[in-house]
């Protein structure tokens, strides 16, 4: 709206937060340019949901300054709320709703039009139709993320935070929230996600910072951090197939979606597109 | 933002009972032990127990008392499900969403009333089938219902607080014991007169027996007296205090 085609999506400079003794961001500084994805990538504890938490307006910084779409995350917090959708850690789904409920209410609190209809194309859209009405406890972890994601999108958000989205999930899972990820960047929905996977930054991120002892310690996109090492020298060795590779040859890639749409018959490469 | 308010809280009220109506045994076990203690006392104690000058069976003496008993073991339902939803990333979501704070938790207020209502009527259809029966009209009864809606709604802010500083589910739904068990020093179970002068102090000062009294004035058509006065000060004055620590903790917990 305010944020112009220049104006970064996400601004943040020099954050400062402590539990008590513990400092846990140290002078954060980094841009995110908007429908881009960005992952902030760390070990645990290394502060990556405390910074997805100042930005989503539910935790306040010690000092430092951040904006979402122009918005100031503490002065201007209910504009910031207006234009962000927040997926936590922990699948923030209700368990006893079901699929369908869970999406309806969302809208009801989006203030949406027609919240059954959006409800029903979301669930089209993630493959959860047919689970729609059923209760959200008896979903696969897969199945739950997606609800997730999906309830995210609804009143469509300029700005999307997904914070280790894949954590905890089957490679089949982790596979279809990458595709998920990639579909919201695709419509020009500026992405966040934090994560410890390495691959998950390599296959989804145009941007990748790296989260050490409280700052940023590298920020770049992937052909930029690869340049920081040496030239690669070629070697040549015997292909051993990955583990993840025999999984998929065994198991195959579109087992657990809901609509089999057999593109992608192996498992995924960095150059895959959709 | 606050013009949303009511959408906001309908909508999440909505949520709230689907979840009681999905796991109804939670206004079943809250009318469970005040009916056990009201065949306890009637068919067992109550043949022992004289009640003074009060005319009519035992289980009309009773039935005041045994539904602030009942009200009191439902709002720990109110405790437990509000700490579930703090503990669960649903309550992260909704803050990080453009809808009014408070509604939160004043769905879980009116979520509350709702259940507590429907296991009072169950207790009070026990109680008719037990031989419970009143001649009054609708004013009085009205007057009856409005009286256990404050109590309820004071009860349940207690109950927020708990819900929004307990570190534990025991924690959460344990500070209703005390106010369960503050009905047997009162004059729910036996006239105030019966007890020993310490015991008698208190139970004639604390808030429940005022409560039980404006009640069982209702309904036997009795005169009112200043009972009922005492017992909406007694409401009035829980559910201001309630309300406001509720709501130092809510923010605390939010920001």
């Amino acid at each position: 709206m305010i944020a112009t085609a220049a104006a970064p999506a996400i601004r943040v400079r020099d954050l400062h937060k402590s539990y008590k003794k513990v400092t846990v961001l140290n002078g954060v500084d980094f841009d995110v340019q908007a429908g881009t994805i960005f992952a902030l990538l760390g070990s645990n504890g290394a502060g990556k949901t405390t910074v997805v938490n100042i930005l989503s307006t539910l935790l306040h910084a010690d000092s430092g300054t951040a904006t979402v779409s122009g918005f100031d995350v503490s002065r201007q917090s209910a504009q910031v709320r207006e234009s962000i959708s927040l997926t936590g850690q922990f699948a923030a789904v209700d368990e006893k709703l079901s699929g369908h409920e869970n999406l309806v209410l969302i809208a009801r609190l989006r203030h949406q039009r027609s919240p059954r209809v959006r409800s029903e194309r979301l669930l089209e859209r993630f493959s959860l139709s047919e689970a729609g009405a059923r209760a959200v406890a008896t979903y696969s972890g897969g199945m739950r993320r997606r609800l997730d994601i999906a309830m995210s999108l609804i009143g469509d958000p300029e700005v999307i935070f997904l914070d280790e989205p894949t954590t905890g999930l089957d490679p089949q899972a982790r596979l279809e929230v990458w595709d998920a990820v990639r579909d919201l960047a695709a419509q020009g929905t500026t992405v966040l996600l934090t994560t410890q996977y390495l691959e998950e930054a390599e296959h989804l991120a145009d941007r990748i910072a790296i989260l050490h002892q409280g700052r940023v310690i590298v920020n770049g996109t992937l052909a930029e951090l690869r340049a920081m090492l040496p030239p690669a020298t070629v070697e040549y060795v015997e292909k051993q197939p990955t583990l993840e590779e025999i999984f998929f040859h065994l198991v195959g890639a579109t087992t657990r979606r809901d609509t089999t749409q057999g593109d992608s018959q192996h498992s995924d490469s960095p150059e895959q597109t959709r | 933002m606050t013009s949303h308010f009511i959408g906001d809280t309908a909508a999440l009220t909505g949520r709230s009972l689907r979840h009681i109506l999905r796991s109804p045994d939670t206004i079943i076990t809250t009318a469970l032990m005040p009916v056990a203690f009201l065949l306890l006392f009637v068919d067992v104690l109550g043949g022992a127990i004289t009640t003074g000058e009060h005319s009519g069976p035992y289980v009309s003496y009773l039935l005041p008392g045994i539904l602030l008993i009942t009200i009191a073991s439902g709002i720990s339902y109110t405790a437990y499900r509000l700490f579930l939803d703090l503990q669960g990333g649903i309550f992260q979501r909704f803050q990080s969403m453009p809808i009014a704070r408070a509604s939160v938790l004043w769905a879980h207020v009116l979520t509350s009333i709702i259940a507590n209502l429907a296991s009072i009527v169950v207790v009070v259809l026990v109680a008719v089938l037990m031989g419970f029966r009143s001649g009054a009209g609708p004013a009085p009864w009205l007057a009856v219902a409005g009286i256990l809606i404050l109590f309820t709604l004071a009860l349940t802010w207690l109950a927020m607080i708990a819900g929004l500083t307990a570190k534990s589910v025991d924690g959460a739904s344990a500070f209703s014991y005390p106010l369960i068990f503050l009905p047997f020093i009162s004059s729910a179970f036996v006239p105030t007169a019966s007890m020993p002068g310490p015991v008698r102090a208190f139970a004639q000062n604390q808030p429940v027996t005022s409560i039980v009294n404006a009640i069982r004035e209702l309904l036997s058509q009795q005169p009112v007296g200043s009972d009922l006065w005492i017992a909406l000060a007694w409401c009035l004055g829980i559910l201001v205090v309630a309300y406001v620590l509720a709501m130092v903790a809510y923010r605390r917990r939010i920001s």
